[in-house]
């Protein structure tokens, strides 16, 4: 049974393992480090479990360090969480029983877990005490956050400030609300009845009609395809606009009169908006649509809706009339609104909107802290530039003008999206930045129900303005 | 106290287990086992600084003394296992005993973290193979007609495997086992012993077509048989073990892609008829979507591997009892969450370390059974590895096999030990070969200085 001593079959079957122990190694190394958090967040692992007998649940501080959600222990070792401000931030914090939602859904990896210093582990486990879990500090703004909460009273509606060169969210309402300390209590009561939304956040998840504050995309379009022969533009409005035998009427049937397009943009009125609608051309509108995240994920990474608008060479004069006006088959969340007009109050760009800003050791040590990230470019230089301008109008001579005369300069747009056939009802929209100089918060606020734009949220725009600017 | 000494002890496993890793790899840069044996020393420390890590850190976490006298006693029976193999064996592989003793050692640890019961019963188990694995190597070279009785091996496989199909009770579809005199035993692992014998010795014998399309079909059959009792890993293994050991007898690249086309085939059709195959297949592309039902064991097991980080838990520090049948399943998933991800590869590594050094004996070995006998019981060990250890990360289906030396179950170890027992055999029939030729070559000097 001599053979010969080569066998090239060996070495091939060794070279062949080894390649194959590599990949599986790298694989697996590379999948279980980079899916950890993901993984850990899902409510079928034990782990969880695991780190909340073995830590206490992190606070939630505000940007300058008041508590929004934390625990308590008491002397039996008994846990609560405490909401210090009620129900003021209930949707954006959020609760953490019964599954999670908000920022104790979005930071529940951090708070669940503890970097404290071993020194202080070991200190703890010798008082029988758990270790302390990581502390979260957010973007929010109290200020901001309780005029925002107060300004909406009693009314549906939801509220988004941010602030325009980093992303960071500085306010989020939405109402009705709920009080996460007794949500466990309520739970039953809030789930059982299918038309109580109580616990949709309507910020982020509301899909709403724009209504006007839409003239905002369709001037960029129009923009867009003519450019500065926009200044040529002229206009006979008599209350209405008919094509065929589709009629857009104006709101409450104004007739506005002899306009330009910075006057039929700053009175909002629909029949103008109509007419320049059917001048546009249909396939591009449809992809200056996708550009702006219509119909396309946003930047967000909580729960929220696909805003939907449709555009192409198919569609009708009525819907695209219906479409240039921000009626009909069109619905946006308050967040795409509140990133649009971020986005043209940045020069352009959008910043990647955000919520944590820091994770904290109880120690005080840094576990990690997020930066300003610019998500895309969203409209040019001088379409912002335009687009500001336009909007600075709206509050110099247009339906904005509660805004007018004030320390500040404020640019904005109002609407008042028609939700039914009927137009006494319709939801109050307004969407703006200031200051126009240089612009530091973009502010959106739906009031349902409620009336016009310019008379029903305007004015909470005027106190959230105030809140940020009277002040310093 | 106990939080330092535990945190302290991670680094401390992962640092020696890695140095451990390190010295099985250095072990190639040197010819010849003489030269080597410094490098067996500093294995051998950093084996024992492990499991005493490991210790401390169980101790610490549990604070019962019971474990002390564990530790002393399992150190006692490797440091013995290894010393007097060395003595009994001076020609013997040390790597191939020590990375035995080291899997041991982390499958002996693991078992009893989980269940205490559990982990002496393998204990006593692993003790008994490991008095037997020194009988064996000495057996094979002496019963040097079992070379010759390539069919006698294949009658007995299939006859075993025959008769698990007709009486065998089916445990969780892939499981099966009897209970003989109170122990349970599943006779598909021994087969797995037979079954290399049998293709090692029929192949070293005789490579005309007509013998390999005979043992290709008697191979088959072994194959078909297992994919009927729904074990679906053991079956795979036999279908790679033959492939691999034709390809070596015959140097033919024809059996090597027609084996490769027969076997696709083969598992397509396997899908497209067994349901079960089918669940395995979609638990592993999707296992998130079935989360609670299907693809729960995979979740729970990607859970655990993730959950570890680089340093892992610590043993106690995890949940590993979370994924069903952990001990014999999914032990790579509950090493990699206490123990860390730095440990677990480390693992792979030595199971890598330990093939390497079997194909090298295989290769300088010159009796052509031999050969063919180490490359089949090293094909076996290192499939089974992988076919575990992927199917626990999602890197590939998940098939059930054990991981060997590691997972629970007696039969299990006891049958990877005895196959390293066998390769320590061939290792004496190849330094026996060195030795005859060396006295042949010293022969014909002496025969031509007379002339």
């Amino acid at each position: 049974m001599q053979e010969k001593n080569k066998s090239y079959p060996i070495i091939i079957i060794g070279v062949f393992t080894v390649i194959l122990f590599i990949s599986m190694i790298s694989y697996i190394s590379i999948y279980a480090i980079t899916n950890h958090r993901e993984m850990m967040d899902n409510s079928y692992n034990a782990h969880q479990q695991l780190l909340k007998k073995q830590n206490t649940r992190g606070t939630i501080y505000s940007a300058d360090g008041q508590a929004l959600a934390i625990t308590s222990t008491d002397e039996e070792g008994n846990e609560t969480r405490e909401y210090p401000f009620g129900k003021t931030f209930s949707h954006v914090v959020g609760f953490s029983v019964n599954g999670r939602s908000g920022i104790e859904d979005l930071a529940n990896y951090y708070l669940i877990n503890s970097n404290a210093a071993l020194k202080s582990k070991a200190e703890a486990k010798e008082n029988d005490k758990k270790f302390p879990g990581d502390d979260v500090y957010t973007t929010l703004d109290v200020d901001l956050q309780q005029t925002a909460y107060e300004a909406l009273s009693a009314r549906d509606g939801a509220i988004i400030v941010t602030e325009v060169k980093t992303g960071k969210v500085l306010a989020l309402v939405s109402k009705p609300d709920f009080d996460p300390a007794t949500i466990l209590k309520d739970w039953d009561s809030i789930t059982n009845d299918k038309s109580n939304t109580q616990l949709l956040n309507r910020a982020t998840q509301g899909l709403y009609p724009p209504g006007s504050t839409f003239k905002i995309v369709t001037s960029l379009e129009y923009y867009r395809e003519i450019g500065e022969d926009y200044k040529n533009y002229k206009f006979n409005c008599n209350g209405k606009f008919a094509s065929g035998d589709d009629v857009i009427r104006c709101f409450h049937g104004e007739n506005h009169g002899s306009l330009d397009f910075p006057l039929s943009f700053a009175k909002s009125c629909n029949s103008s908006f109509a007419n320049i609608s059917l001048q546009l051309n249909r396939d591009a509108f449809g992809k200056t649509l996708d550009k702006l995240m219509f119909n396309n994920e946003l930047p967000w990474d909580m729960n929220y809706s696909v805003s939907s608008a449709v555009c192409d060479n198919d569609l009708g004069d009525a819907d695209t009339m219906q479409l240039g006006i921000g009626q009909g088959k069109t619905l946006v969340t308050p967040l795409h609104m509140n990133l649009i007009t971020a986005a043209i109050a940045n020069n352009g760009t959008l910043m990647k909107p955000y919520l944590i800003d820091s994770v904290v050791s109880a120690d005080g040590k840094k576990i990690e802290t997020f930066s300003p990230k610019a998500y895309k470019t969203l409209v040019s230089e001088e379409e912002s530039d335009f687009l500001k301008e336009m909007m600075l109008g709206v509050v110099k001579k247009g339906t904005a003008s509660k805004l007018k005369g004030l320390s500040y300069n404020a640019a904005g747009k109002t609407g008042s999206a028609e939700f039914k056939d009927s137009a006494s009802d319709s939801h109050a929209w307004f969407t703006g930045f200031a200051p126009y100089e240089d612009p530091e918060i973009a502010v959106t606020i739906i009031v349902e129900n409620a009336g016009s734009g310019g008379e029903f949220a305007v004015p909470i725009a005027k106190r959230l303005f105030d809140c940020c600017f009277n002040e310093k | 106290m106990e939080l330092y000494l535990t945190e302290i002890s991670k680094y401390v496993i992962a640092g020696s287990m890695g140095a451990y890793t390190f010295f099985s790899f250095l072990v190639f840069m040197y010819r010849g086992e003489k030269r080597r044996s410094w490098i067996y020393l500093l294995q051998i420390i950093s084996l024992f600084a492990t499991q005493f890590a490991c210790f401390i850190q169980i101790i610490a976490q549990t604070g019962s003394k019971r474990y002390f006298f564990l530790l002393m006693i399992q150190a006692l029976v490797l440091a013995s296992t290894i010393s007097m193999f060395h003595m009994v064996y001076p020609d013997g592989n040390r790597l191939i005993i020590n990375n035995m003793c080291m899997m041991l050692m982390v499958g002996m640890i693991m078992i009893t973290r989980i269940s205490y019961g559990k982990g002496i019963r393998q204990f006593i188990i692993s003790s008994a193979s490991l008095v037997l694995a020194f009988v064996i190597p000495e057996l094979l070279f002496r019963l040097e007609f079992l070379e010759r009785r390539g069919y006698v091996f294949a009658a007995i496989g299939i006859l075993i495997l025959g008769i698990i199909l007709i009486y065998g009770s089916v445990v969780n579809g892939s499981r099966i086992s009897f209970r003989i005199a109170g122990l349970s035993f599943q006779p598909q692992e021994l087969v797995k012993i037979i079954y290399v014998f049998f293709i090692a010795s029929v192949l070293s014998l005789n490579k005309d077509f007509k013998t390999v399309a005979l043992t290709s079909a008697l191979a088959a059959v072994h194959v078909i048989i297992l994919v009927l009792l729904k074990d679906l890993g053991s079956a795979l293994i036999f279908f790679v073990v033959y492939l691999c050991v034709l390809f070596v007898a015959t140097d033919s690249y024809f059996y090597l892609i027609s084996g490769i086309l027969a076997g696709s085939v083969a598992s397509v059709l396997a899908y497209k008829i067994f349901p079960h195959v089918q669940q395995r297949v979609q638990a592993w592309s999707d296992p998130w979507t079935t989360i609670d039902s299907t693809g729960y064991q995979i979740t729970q097991s990607l859970f655990a591997i993730s959950g570890g980080g680089l340093w892992g838990l610590g043993l106690y520090g995890g949940t590993p009892s979370s994924i069903p049948y952990v001990e014999e399943d999914f032990m790579f998933a509950a090493i990699a969450e206490e123990m860390g991800i730095i440990f677990a590869s480390c693992l792979l590594a030595i199971c890598v370390s330990t093939f390497i050094m079997i194909l090298l004996e295989a290769y300088k070995i010159k009796n052509s059974f031999g050969k063919l006998l180490c490359t089949g019981l090293g094909i076996t060990y290192i499939f089974q590895v992988f076919l575990t250890v992927g199917g626990d990360s999602k890197f590939i289906p998940l098939t059930g096999v054990t991981l060997p030396l590691v997972s629970y179950g007696g039969t299990s170890v006891m049958v990877t030990i005895i196959m390293f027992s066998l390769i320590e055999g061939e290792c004496l029939v190849r330094s026996d070969e060195r030795y005859q030729e060396y006295l042949k070559r010293k022969r014909e000097k002496i025969n031509a200085g007379k002339k």
